[in-house]
């Protein structure tokens, strides 16, 4: 089999990493010079990759000529960075004062069984990355959690199936 | 200049420094703890608050500018209430062992709580979790860090290396290598500096003494010792002197004393160093008059730092290094053989221990490069500060030790090999020799100092035209040399990139990994300020300019180590023993790794 055949049967349209690194590179060669560009850099490679992994820490690093550890520094300080694949879709339950006494932590519970995972993983079929978060702005209504955009207020716990199932 | 008030008190300082600073100046103390006078400012710890009138918080002295008409206090009920708070909230996350800490009595936290007037610690939080991560050279305890940020600063503007850094964030927040990787597998050059500035336990070098302690209880090992030119001028400073003593005499007895059966000198392979370093340049030279294949500039390659750093951020500059191993390992290496063949002993039962300025030392014993017959050239590698420590350890009243000299036929040396424990010091010690061997007659400067290249200054660069050479060099007549100096990685960072670029105008460099040479190496006591480091560098020319024999042909010893066993520089025997070569790593070990 000519290893053309081999990259692309199953995942058609899906871009391979190498084309990934490829777009990363040209970013990078367009903010390399901008003083602060490093946190836009990130952004654009989680975007196109997803997660930012060891390696393209190390590509970017290289690319950019800033040491390794001050790139996955500020990757670590930045909560919406990831350095673990994500998923499709990010659940996050709020735990702010006003949630956590009305209930967040009976709708992490639920959800870690529902999901099969704890806190700061992703499902096993990559659908969700599971998340908490700190006062989301909904106080009022709690408790409260988001997934990716929309927020959903004073969440009833039997419920909680019924919406993963829209995604 | 400005004028303000301190505690009452009209002062004028300089625009443009801190209040901390307008203090000191003035003879006001402000409790500090993670400032680092003319390195490292950033504000974490806030032991420094102080009170200034028409500000509503306390303001950290060590950040905020004097101002014109400012009154400032710095001893208020409030400021000492607060910086009492300020320091428990630090107990509060911090192990607290000190009997058994490796810092104890000369710990800056420790100390603080003693300047402070701490006698309760009143908050028990949470315990950061600490990893311990022990590398060749450099063990981190993490579990002891108080975020001062000070070898952040030593690792990323000073060395510019940039291995550590803050991870994380918040209570989570640690100092460290990118996420977490150990040490030993990203691109630190093990010079050390961290360990320098740190002002607790959690930056140190990783421990030999124990294993030095059983090579000497050991009834079968013929434990052999060297020390390195710039412990003389330092260990004193661990020992009760003020730092510029010259200590060598008492050194030696001390190492006897200690149970050492043979007491050599690093001083002696330093000035072999320039003979075979001296003749390769030359060599290198005179191919590339001639037409033949030459890399120039050569690099020097006693600092093995140094080389670590090329090694990862220039691995395809390799040529450029000198092909001599560092003056402690040719020692090793002929001890193993030359010595051993001549008190007839196994060279496998031989232990060799090198004292050290230098941390990376550690790590350079390792390298499989550095063996011979599958025998490593040294065993074990002591910092000066650990040698200190067993000097204590073991009860010897060092102040009162008789001077006594090093043990023969590694132990003679020239004032030219005193110089190499500091910045310029290898350049001047192979001109000496080299203008001498080229033309016949004495360096043309002062006391033979190379003026241009002494000095603390970053690069340093000297020049000089060769005029009237012997017969045999003729080649080189009219020609001018060019040769520059640095230390510290960043200056070498420097003068690697003009040779990348293909622009570097130099013959010869001198490159030295830590800042000022190894007077200032990362074994060394602390602290290294910069009146210190010049204390120890005036003592270093002292000991040179103090010795009959000032240039390292003159050693009568290494004349005889030729005739009897190496019989020519560069020659069959020296290639075996004492030249090496490198291995290509690249930043990301992406060399290694495959
Ligand atoms: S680092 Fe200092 S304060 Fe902490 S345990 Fe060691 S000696 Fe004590
Ligand atoms: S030893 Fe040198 S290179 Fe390594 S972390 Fe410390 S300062 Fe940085
Ligand atoms: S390791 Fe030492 S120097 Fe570095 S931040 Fe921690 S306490 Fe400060
Ligand atoms: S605490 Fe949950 S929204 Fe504010
Ligand atoms: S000394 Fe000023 S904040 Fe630490």
């Amino acid at each position: 089999m000519s290893s053309e055949a081999l990259s692309c049967q199953c995942c058609c349209d899906e871009e391979s990493d190498q084309q990934k690194y490829q777009r990363i590179a040209e970013i990078i060669e367009k903010y390399k010079n901008r003083e602060g560009s490093l946190i836009q850099v990130l952004h654009l490679s989680q975007s196109i990759y997803g997660y930012l992994p060891l390696e393209l820490q190390i590509f970017i690093a290289d690319h950019m000529d800033k040491p390794l550890s001050e790139v996955s520094g500020v990757i670590t300080f930045y909560s919406f960075f990831s350095t673990q694949p994500r998923g499709k879709h990010t659940i996050r339950v709020c735990m702010g004062t006003a949630c956590y006494v009305r209930g967040g932590k009976k709708l992490i519970d639920r959800l870690e069984g529902i999901l099969g995972v704890s806190v700061g993983s992703t499902t096993e079929d990559k659908k969700f990355t599971f998340e908490i978060a700190r006062c989301i702005g909904a106080c009022g209504l709690a408790p409260a959690m988001m997934i990716d955009d929309v927020v959903f207020k004073q969440v009833n716990p039997d419920k909680l199936e019924s919406i993963l199932a829209k995604y | 200049m400005i004028n303000l008030t301190i505690n009452g008190k009209s002062v004028s300082v300089p625009e443009g420094v801190t209040i901390l600073e307008a203090a000191k100046q003035n003879n006001i103390y402000i409790p500090n703890l993670c400032y680092l006078e003319g390195v490292h400012k950033f504000g974490s710890c806030r032991l420094c608050v102080v009170e200034v009138e028409g500000a509503r918080t306390l303001q950290a002295s060590c950040m905020v500018p004097a101002r014109e008409g400012m009154v400032v206090r710095t001893n208020t009920e409030k400021t000492r209430k607060a910086r009492k708070a300020l320091y428990e909230l630090i107990l509060s996350d911090h192990p607290k062992d000190c009997l058994s800490c490796e810092r104890n009595r000369s710990c800056e936290l420790q100390e603080m709580g003693d300047i402070l007037g701490v006698t309760e610690a009143r908050y028990n939080g949470e315990k950061s979790k600490g990893r311990i991560d022990i590398s060749p050279s450099i063990t981190r305890d993490m579990s002891k860090c108080i975020l001062c940020r000070r070898c952040i600063t030593v690792c990323n503007q000073i060395q510019n290396v940039g291995v550590l850094n803050a991870q994380n964030r918040g209570f989570e927040t640690v100092i460290g290598t990118a996420m977490d990787l150990p040490l030993n597998t990203v691109n630190c050059a093990y010079c050390g500096q961290c360990t320098i500035v740190c002002p607790v336990g959690a930056l140190k070098e990783t421990d030999a003494i124990q294993d030095v302690w059983n090579a000497i209880n050991d009834k079968n090992k013929r434990v052999v010792v060297q020390v390195a030119p710039a412990i003389r001028v330092a260990i004193g400073e661990d020992l009760g002197y003020e730092p510029g003593n010259i200590v060598t005499g008492k050194l030696a007895t001390a190492l006897r004393e200690l149970g050492f059966d043979d007491v050599f000198d690093t001083n002696f392979t330093a000035d072999l160093t320039i003979i075979e370093e001296g003749t390769e340049f030359l060599t290198r030279v005179k191919n590339a008059l001639t037409g033949g294949q030459a890399t120039l500039p050569m690099i020097t390659s006693c600092s093995p730092g140094w080389i670590k750093y090329v090694e990862h951020s220039f691995p395809e500059k390799l040529d450029h290094l000198s092909t001599c191993k560092s003056p402690h390992t040719m020692l090793g290496a002929l001890a193993k053989s030359y010595y051993a063949e001549k008190i007839k002993i196994d060279p496998k039962d031989m232990y060799v221990v090198s004292v050290m300025p230098c941390t990376a030392k550690k790590y350079e014993v390792s390298r499989p490069e550095m063996q011979n017959n599958g025998v490593p050239n040294v065993d074990a590698v002591l910092t000066t500060r650990e040698l200190a420590k067993m000097i204590k350890e073991a009860g010897i009243d060092f102040r009162n030790l008789d001077d006594a000299q090093f043990d023969n036929p590694l132990g003679l040396s020239s004032g030219a090999a005193d110089i190499f424990g500091v910045t310029g010091g290898v350049m001047e010690a192979a001109l000496r020799t080299v203008y001498e061997l080229v033309t016949g007659r004495q360096l043309p400067f002062d006391k033979l100092h190379v003026t241009p290249i002494v000095g603390l200054q970053q690069i340093k660069e000297a020049e000089f035209t060769i005029e009237n050479p012997l017969e045999a060099y003729k080649f080189l007549d009219g020609v001018t040399v060019k040769v520059a100096v640095t230390s510290g990685l960043s200056g070498a960072k420097v003068l690697l990139e003009q040779i990348a670029k293909g622009e570097s105008p130099y013959h010869f460099i001198e490159v030295m990994g830590c800042p000022g040479g190894c007077i200032s190496g990362g074994g060394q006591p602390r602290p290294t300020t910069p009146e210190i480091r010049q204390k120890r560098l005036e003592a270093i020319y002292r000991e040179d300019e103090g010795k009959e024999l000032r240039k390292s042909h003159e050693n009568k010893y290494v004349t005889k180590l030729y005739e009897e066993f190496l019989k020519e520089p560069n020659g069959h025997k020296s290639h075996e023993l004492l030249h090496t070569h490198y291995t290509k790593r690249g930043k990301f070990n992406e060399y290694i790794i495959k």
